[in-house]
């Protein structure tokens, strides 16, 4: 059971797995994600978007970036090994329709989980334009695809090492200003999300935000996951992975995220040992 | 003052020679005196995640089981939620014969070492005891649930339980989602009759809130894991990491995967906050995700524990039950300063086992009595930094037959706490209804079900526990469970 089939390094530190879970794979619809736990009692339960499915296959790919503890011991697993635990499909799927001018704006590792969106999106007959972004060019991923699928596709580095250097929050104000898109989706880190929503807010444009929260069991029965929307608390692992971004309390959810930050940080020096990634970098 | 196990031993067995060779009447019996729980030393327990009662010696339970008058018209069974032979299996236990003891228990519960220590026997068969009666203190009860424990525990570490037999395979199919007691004995029932049984759990390790929710200390998860042991040397197959609605639909399961009934025990769990101002800062959990954090994923084995913890001085746990109890308590174990039960009512009508109350007191958790949340304050970091509570009175009793806190206006006061525990109950989780056409709930999101079959408003599909009866008992759970059984393997006869 959800034996690993193939292990890429698409960057210094973000990987790609197809791993064995036929009933996932069926099920799973773009937008939806996963919890793993790598067995033993110890280890904590995280969750992970579905990148991609394979049904007939009964594959799902997963694409994470080795930041924490888990995805750092889930990095150093290798083809054949399997994943103990793996729950899913998880929460609600993107709600894809014919909206007519699409931009789906994807931050570092967000790129993985937009693609599948960017796809449903254009087989619905939208025309959609893609913006992509990361720290710099070595954790660029999925561009190939990306411009192969969508209309258009914009690529910017906060540090100038490829394409145009700017946040994601510069080209997409010029789209709104100029193209008017009639929808926006935006998945990457929290901060980029909220200056993302912030962007598109004064144009009206309805924008989809995709949180990742802390989560621990993904049925709705810790609220450890929960997040204000519109003033009313909601739980990410059965009410979302899917907001309107104008309505999430950005603030509370970047708070929240950082819990357990002091203990993180620590956990983090140490497991970075044997991936062969370069403190300071990550 | 704590008293070791080794001098109740002392005592017990000086006791059994005075009682054990003399005839002895009802007023006699009376006076043996009632046999302490012997529990680890408050001081050493707080600091380890062990269990902190250690169960009776052989001459204590002895000479509680002489406690008991084997009255004609048996009070106590009719107290039992699922009507053990209490003077049966306590007459054994007397004997010494406690193999027998126990079959007699497994007659009606599936789950004694688990009922015998979670079971809140003062409201149930130690309620109605008429050695307490005679007292005039329930207190003095016969430990029901002590018995029941001891010999429960010494038929599974001496191996003279019998495992049920089951019969040849019956052809039929059916899945049991969730692994909570409900859906244990369900389990159990059904395969006995030689259905093709698979139990569903969405999380990683089976056994429901027996493994999440309440700690180890008070219960040991290898009691639970010994009896899903049990039913998987019955046949049971046990799937983890599968959520029915999610990662399959029960009509999938009905119509493409060849079930031909389907049990629903998928328990209580939607944690209910307050909805006050501040329930979403830094340091405020549900007492589900507090538990799971140490119970599921061990964050209490701080160094070996990828799970972080979060580091508290002062904890606040809001409600009265249980769940308040196991989560203050745990509160303690993790390293806390300090640890306050904050219940808008007075200790009477706190709906915790009074055990629990004890133990917690005994290990320094206070409580704060008649007062109510109003709001939560955080720094700057949005990290809790106090709690505004107002002082209550009570007022007329209300449809529970307990008296309301009414709020005093004017009393309101800030406290100082770094962390909140909201333990004040569960809803119904909706995922099963929001995903299967045809079954109904209740305005509180309890599936409607037949009283005698326990089936719901979907033919085929049965539900019993917490998803019926809202947040209720282990034994409330097991004996829907055992009823639901029945009913299916009448259901499956006639399929
Ligand atoms: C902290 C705490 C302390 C308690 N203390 C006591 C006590 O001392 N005495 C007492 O009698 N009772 C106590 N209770 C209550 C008691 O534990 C419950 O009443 C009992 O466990 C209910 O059993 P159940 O089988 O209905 O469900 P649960 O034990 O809740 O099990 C349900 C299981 O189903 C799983 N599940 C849910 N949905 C799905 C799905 N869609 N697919 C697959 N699996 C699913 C859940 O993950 C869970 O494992 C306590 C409860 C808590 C939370
Ligand atoms: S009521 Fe008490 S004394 Fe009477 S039979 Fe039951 S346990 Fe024994
Ligand atoms: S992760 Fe527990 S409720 Fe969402």
């Amino acid at each position: 059971m959800n034996t690993i089939l193939s292990k890429q390094r698409l960057s210094q530190e973000v990987f790609r797995m197809v791993i064995q879970a036929p009933e996932i794979a069926e099920a799973r619809k773009p937008g939806q994600f996963i919890i793993l736990q790598l067995g033993g009692d110890f280890n904590e339960r995280i969750p992970l978007t579905i990148a991609d499915a394979d049904p007939v296959a009964g594959t799902i790919t997963l694409i994470f970036q080795a930041v924490g503890e888990t995805t750092h011991h889930l990095a150093l697993l290798e083809e054949g090994d399997s994943i103990e635990n793996l729950l899913g499909p998880l929460g609600k799927p993107t709600d894809i329709e014919k909206f007519g001018k699409v931009v789906c704006v994807g931050g570092g590792i967000g790129v993985a989980p937009l693609f599948p969106i960017v796809q449903g999106m254009k087989q619905m007959g939208n025309e959609v334009k893609v913006i992509m972004g990361a720290r710099n060019e070595s954790l660029l991923i999925m561009e190939e695809e990306m411009r192969a699928t969508a209309d258009e596709v914009i690529v910017v580095t906060d540090d100038g090492s490829y394409g145009r250097k700017a946040l994601v929050t510069e080209p997409l104000k010029e789209l709104c200003e100029t193209w008017k898109p009639d929808c926006v989706v935006i998945i990457g880190p929290p901060i980029m999300m909220k200056f993302a929503a912030l962007t598109t807010k004064p144009y009206g444009i309805h924008t989809i935000v995709s949180l990742n929260t802390i989560m621990i069991d993904g049925t709705g029965m810790c609220g450890g996951c929960r997040v204000s929307i519109g003033g009313k608390t909601k739980f990410v692992c059965v009410d979302g992975p899917e907001f309107d971004g104008h309505q999430v309390d950005w603030d509370n959810m970047l708070l929240r995220l950082g819990t357990y930050k002091p203990k993180e940080q620590e956990a983090h020096h140490r497991c970075h040992i044997g991936l062969d990634i370069k403190e300071g970098e990550a | 003052m704590h008293v070791s196990c080794e001098e109740l031993d002392a005592q017990a067995k000086g006791l059994l020679k005075e009682f054990e060779n003399v005839t002895l009447t009802p007023k006699l019996r009376s006076q043996i005196p009632m046999q302490e729980m012997p529990t680890q030393d408050p001081h050493v327990r707080v600091t380890n995640m062990q269990e902190v009662a250690l169960g009776y010696s052989d001459s204590q339970v002895r000479l509680e089981a002489l406690r008991c008058l084997q009255c004609k018209n048996q009070p106590c069974i009719a107290g039992c939620p699922v009507a053990i032979d209490i003077p049966g299996f306590i007459a054994a236990a007397a004997e010494g014969d406690y193999a027998k003891s126990v079959e007699i228990i497994k007659e009606s519960s599936l789950l004694p070492s688990i009922c015998g220590r979670v079971c809140p026997q003062e409201s149930q068969c130690q309620k109605f005891c008429t050695v307490g009666k005679m007292h005039k203190d329930v207190d003095k009860s016969v430990s029901i649930g002590r018995i029941e424990r001891f010999v429960a525990d010494y038929a599974r570490e001496h191996h003279c339980e019998t495992v049920p037999s089951v019969a040849p395979d019956s052809g039929k199919k059916v899945a049991v989602v969730g692994s909570g007691p409900a859906s244990i004995s369900a389990a159990a029932d059904l395969r006995r009759e030689g259905h093709t049984v698979v139990m569903f759990e969405a999380l990683h390790k089976a056994g429901g809130v027996l493994v999440y929710g309440i700690p180890e200390f008070r219960l040991p998860k290898k009691i639970v894991e010994h009896e899903l042991d049990n039913l998987r040397a019955m046949g049971v197959e046990i799937r983890r990491n599968y959520l029915v609605g999610k990662t399959r639909k029960i009509s999938d399961l009905m119509e493409k995967d060849g079930f031909d009934a389907v049990f629903v025990g998928s328990g209580a769990g939607l944690p209910k906050f307050l909805g006050i101002d501040g329930e979403n800062y830094v340091g405020v959990f549900s007492a589900n995700e507090y538990l799971t954090r140490s119970n599921l994923m061990k964050a209490y084995a701080v160094g070996e524990s990828l799970t972080p913890l979060f580091d508290s001085r002062k904890v606040a746990v809001f409600g009265g039950g249980n769940v308040a109890m196991d989560a203050a308590r745990t509160a303690k174990r993790l390293g806390a300063d300090e640890v306050t039960i904050v219940y808008r009512r007075t200790e009477d009508e706190m709906p915790a086992r009074k055990e629990e109350v004890g133990h917690a007191k005994e290990e320094g958790v206070q409580f704060l009595y008649l007062h109510a949340p109003l709001k939560i304050t955080a720094n700057e970091q949005g990290r809790v930094n106090g709690v505004e509570l107002i002082r209550c009175e009570l007022g007329e009793s209300d449809a529970s037959g307990r008296r309301s806190p009414v709020e005093i206006p004017g009393s309101e006061k800030l406290f100082d706490f770094d962390t909140v525990i909201v333990a004040i109950g569960n809803d119904s989780n909706p995922l099963i209804k929001a995903t299967t056409d045809g079954i109904e709930v209740n305005r509180r999101g309890n599936f409607i079900v037949n009283e005698e079959t326990c089936e719901t408003t979907l033919a085929g599909v049965y539900a019993g526990g917490d998803i019926v009866l809202g947040a209720a008992t282990v034994i409330l759970a097991m004996g829907q469970g055992r009823k639901a059984a029945k009913a299916m393997n009448e259901y499956l006869l006639t399929k």
